[in-house]
């Protein structure tokens, strides 16, 4: 009797624990969905601001926030999968495997402001590319580069060995292998976790503090060297700055549900495709 | 045996890491001849089998003293590249593996690979290595599909036909028809009959009725060492070491 | 003979370059916040400078004591530990022992997918409805405070360690959980005695990569966190987390000044505590996995 009381009390609090959490996170996304939905519609998207961020639409924010994303996507992507290559198909077993893997790590577990910080310093000072989106894609780029590892590694590692015994037993070299047999093998798993990067960078704020955003912009970023607005930035900006703190509230509700839906749809879709790949092997 | 010898080994010695699993095996084999290793799991033959077309490389920790020949060339003189031997020395393995393309596209690799880009010759080659594989009937209308809608004893009739289509001068079968059922098995037996005409063919399986059915020459495997090896024939009949007599009394193994 | 296959070499040589990239930039950022953080050190000691109590970076003469920013990321970092631990790894529990297939095949993907969630949307929920809440239920002067970044950081903290929790679980071998059931152990006690501390180490690794997510996280606690820099003595008081410091301040900063260096020795700071932390959760999580007999 005393066993089964201590028993279901257990499971039972583990059960809240489950519910809390998935109400917790619920009650934001439902807050947002319920509150911006009034200030979205056709205009909302299509148009650029106007009278000091109290009207108009947010169809720049939403641009510049892909610019940036596809930028970092961009210096992440090739590097990144360089890299899962070489420690996938090249590397043997050795201290310098382990040093970049501990690297590749250590860079995941840096705190976002800490890339800004050395964007501002590097790209923005340094190199002179100023406030941009270039320097705001390459800050993020090298953020978004240890999740494009880790799913490129995931995505080789799926390949079956025995096809690359298969490919080298016919004469094919190395290269060869991986370029036309392990790659095209593992790309439906390495552009999930491409996809699944989008949605992170997406939005992320603190890099672009100091790189790449501004809180306002006329109109459509011309060059690559332009300051540009982006969603994460945009909603804290409107929250924290300028002289119309009721009417700019309205507008955060709907950058932020437009964020929600952009980032949500994004990973929603890649773990989609992931989970439907995962059944599909085994 | 009135043969030319293609292969040889001599004094082969291999290490899994401090596991000896090879120890000072010398063996012929002759050309246009089926040569089958046979011995329980473990036995070493397979990993004997690898040797021949260097795939052993690409397992980590491991050592190698010996030589082996391919006709006169020592395929593991620094001299000689591992790619030109795969050349030479084609490979089918246990379980099927065909490459997640179409069925064209995986008999068609291996010519490209090697530097084929006259599409019309491709396709004549490929045709012929499907027929040669006894597969033409089956696959005939369905050339652009993948080839994993194949079913596994078409599967691996493909991955023969992959290698036929480089036109290796020896062909090693890494127990073919482990994962195949009977009919399946039946077919592959035919072919490996059949291409003995052309190739030389190495066959390693743990059934000694297949090795008693397809081969001229049987090698013995036990715990790395080559125990016996003769024409098959003898080997089955009149086995001179005991433990080979015991293995095909089905004592043990 | 042999070929020299120039272009296999070639591809090789450069993805091993390539390879290099993550250690490069680590190495870099490292740099970077040591050139540019270090010559505050010159006008303030080391001591002085982390131990300082005040923080008033652009008073004339200005003084650079960050203990408040320090004590305030420890508090609410702590605090965001009492709401995600219970949470996330009762979650964790919750599906890896509970939760039948098919509700573990659409939670799991669910937490995932929450845990996907931009942190400036949970800032900007902290400062719409749960600022006014807090407000009004502590009758606070302002509800911006380290209790509500607590919270709202521990609540984006949770699917995290729900995951990393969830997968540390799915590696306690089922042999183990059978064998327990054989001495005629009830599911509790197999999981109280025999899968949680199995999954010990495994979990520990969950929490510290929790709480390093927690301390580096920064657009939340600059939103919510009420930003003041002086020394918290209860949690219902506004704070200013280190992470908030340097993304509230950076922009006023004059290049090359003073202010400017002390951020990036606040950053060199953060960069080193967060670095301890990964180190630590990868030790461990290395015996985790020799101790399962996994590779390690």
């Amino acid at each position: 009797m005393k066993k089964d009381f201590s028993q279901n009390l257990g499971f039972l609090g583990l059960f809240l624990c489950m519910v809390v959490t998935l109400l917790a996170l619920g009650a934001i996304i439902y807050f947002i969905a319920v509150r911006g939905i009034g200030v979205l519609n056709w205009n909302f998207l299509t148009q650029v601001p106007r009278s000091a961020m109290t009207a108009g639409g947010i169809a720049p924010v939403i641009v510049g926030t892909l610019y940036i994303t596809f930028g970092a996507i961009i210096v992440a992507l090739p590097l990144g999968l360089a890299s899962a290559v070489y420690l996938c198909e090249y590397s043997p077993k050795s201290v310098v495997v382990n040093i970049i893997r501990i690297s590749i790590n250590n860079l995941a577990g840096v705190p976002s402001v800490v890339f800004g910080l050395f964007g501002l310093a590097v790209f923005v000072k340094f190199f002179g590319f100023g406030v941009s989106i270039f320097s705001g894609s390459l800050t993020l780029g090298i953020l978004a580069l240890p999740m494009i590892i880790s799913s490129a590694q995931e995505a080789l590692i799926a390949v079956p060995q025995s096809i690359r015994e298969a490919s080298l037993s016919l004469g094919a070299t190395k290269w060869e292998t991986i370029k036309k047999i392990v790659l095209p093998t593992a790309l439906p798993g390495i552009l999930t976790g491409v996809i699944l990067s989008i949605g992170r960078v997406a939005g992320e704020t603190a890099p672009i503090l100091f790189t790449a955003a501004a809180f306002y912009t006329r109109g459509y970023p011309k060059s690559i060297f332009s300051e540009v607005m982006a969603l994460p930035y945009h909603i804290y900006a409107l929250m924290t700055e300028g002289a119309h703190p009721d009417k700019q509230r309205a507008i955060a509700y709907g950058c932020s549900l437009v964020l929600l839906f952009l980032v949500l749809f994004i990973s929603g879709f890649a773990i989609f495709l992931r989970q439907r790949q995962r059944s599909l092997h085994g | 045996m009135d043969n030319a010898i293609k292969m040889q080994a001599k004094n082969v010695d291999f290490f899994y890491g401090k596991n000896h699993a090879l120890k000072n095996v010398n063996l012929d084999v002759y050309a246009n001849k089926v040569t089958a290793m046979i011995g329980p799991s473990g036995c070493g033959k397979s990993t004997f089998i690898r040797l021949f077309n260097r795939m052993n490389e690409l397992v980590l920790h491991t050592s190698f003293s010996g030589k082996i020949f391919l006709d006169d060339l020592e395929i593991n003189s620094p001299l000689v590249d591992a790619v030109d031997i795969r050349r030479r020395v084609g490979m089918v393995f246990q379980k099927p593996n065909p490459f997640p393309k179409s069925i064209f596209e995986n008999i068609s690799y291996g010519l490209e690979v090697n530097g084929e880009k006259d599409k019309q010759f491709i396709e004549e080659r490929v045709i012929e290595s499907i027929k040669k594989a006894a597969l033409w009937e089956e696959v005939k209308d369905r050339l652009k599909e993948s080839a994993l809608k194949l079913s596994g004893g078409q599967q691996q009739r493909l991955c023969i036909a992959r290698c036929l289509a480089v036109k290796p001068e020896v062909i090693l079968f890494d127990e073919p028809c482990a994962s195949l059922d009977p009919i399946s098995t039946g077919k592959i037996e035919e072919l490996i009959l059949e291409l003995k005409k052309d190739y030389t063919i190495v066959i390693v399986t743990h059934n000694m009725q297949q090795a008693a059915r397809v081969s001229d020459s049987t090698a013995f495997f036990l715990l790395g060492e080559l125990i016996e090896f003769g024409k098959t024939q003898d080997i089955f009949t009149k086995p001179r070491d005991s433990k080979t007599e015991a293995y095909i009394t089905g004592r043990f193994g | 003979m042999k070929r020299l296959r120039f272009k296999e070499k070639l591809y090789k040589w450069i993805f091993t370059i390539l390879a290099f990239a993550s250690l490069f930039f680590l190495v870099g950022i490292v740099l970077v916040l040591i050139k540019e953080g270090l010559p505050i050190f010159q006008k303030v000691s080391f001591t002085k400078f982390v131990f300082g109590r005040f923080w008033y970076p652009t008073y004339n003469p200005a003084e650079f004591g960050i203990l408040p920013l320090i004590l305030a990321s420890v508090w609410v970092t702590l605090g965001a530990v009492f709401v995600c631990v219970p949470l996330g790894i009762g979650s964790a529990l919750y599906l890896n022992e509970l939760a039948g297939p098919w509700q573990k095949a659409i939670l799991k993907p669910i937490i995932e997918l929450l845990a996907s969630i931009p942190s400036v949307v949970f800032g900007f929920f902290g400062m719409v409805v749960l600022t006014p809440f807090l407000q009004k239920i502590f009758h606070l002067p302002t509800g911006l405070t380290a209790l509500n970044a607590s919270i709202i950081l521990g609540v984006m903290a949770t699917p995290m360690v729900c995951s990393l929790a969830e997968d540390a679980l799915n590696y306690v071998p089922n042999t183990f959980r059978e064998a327990s059931f054989a001495v005629g152990a009830t599911r509790w006690q197999t999981l109280t005695q025999v899968v949680i501390p199995a999954a010990g180490s495994g979990i520990s690794t969950a929490i510290i990569l929790g709480m390093s997510r927690a301390i580096g996280e920064t657009m939340t606690v600059l939103m919510v966190a009420g930003g003041a820099a002086v020394i918290p003595h209860t949690f219902l008081e506004p704070v200013r987390p280190m992470t908030a410091a340097i993304a509230a301040e950076m922009g006023e900063a004059p290049m090359g000044g003073s202010h400017y260096h002390a951020l990036f020795a606040i950053a060199l700071i953060l960069f080193v505590i967060t670095f301890l932390f990964n180190i630590i959760a990868e030790i461990i999580s290395r015996r985790f996995r020799i101790k399962l007999g996994l590779s390690g």
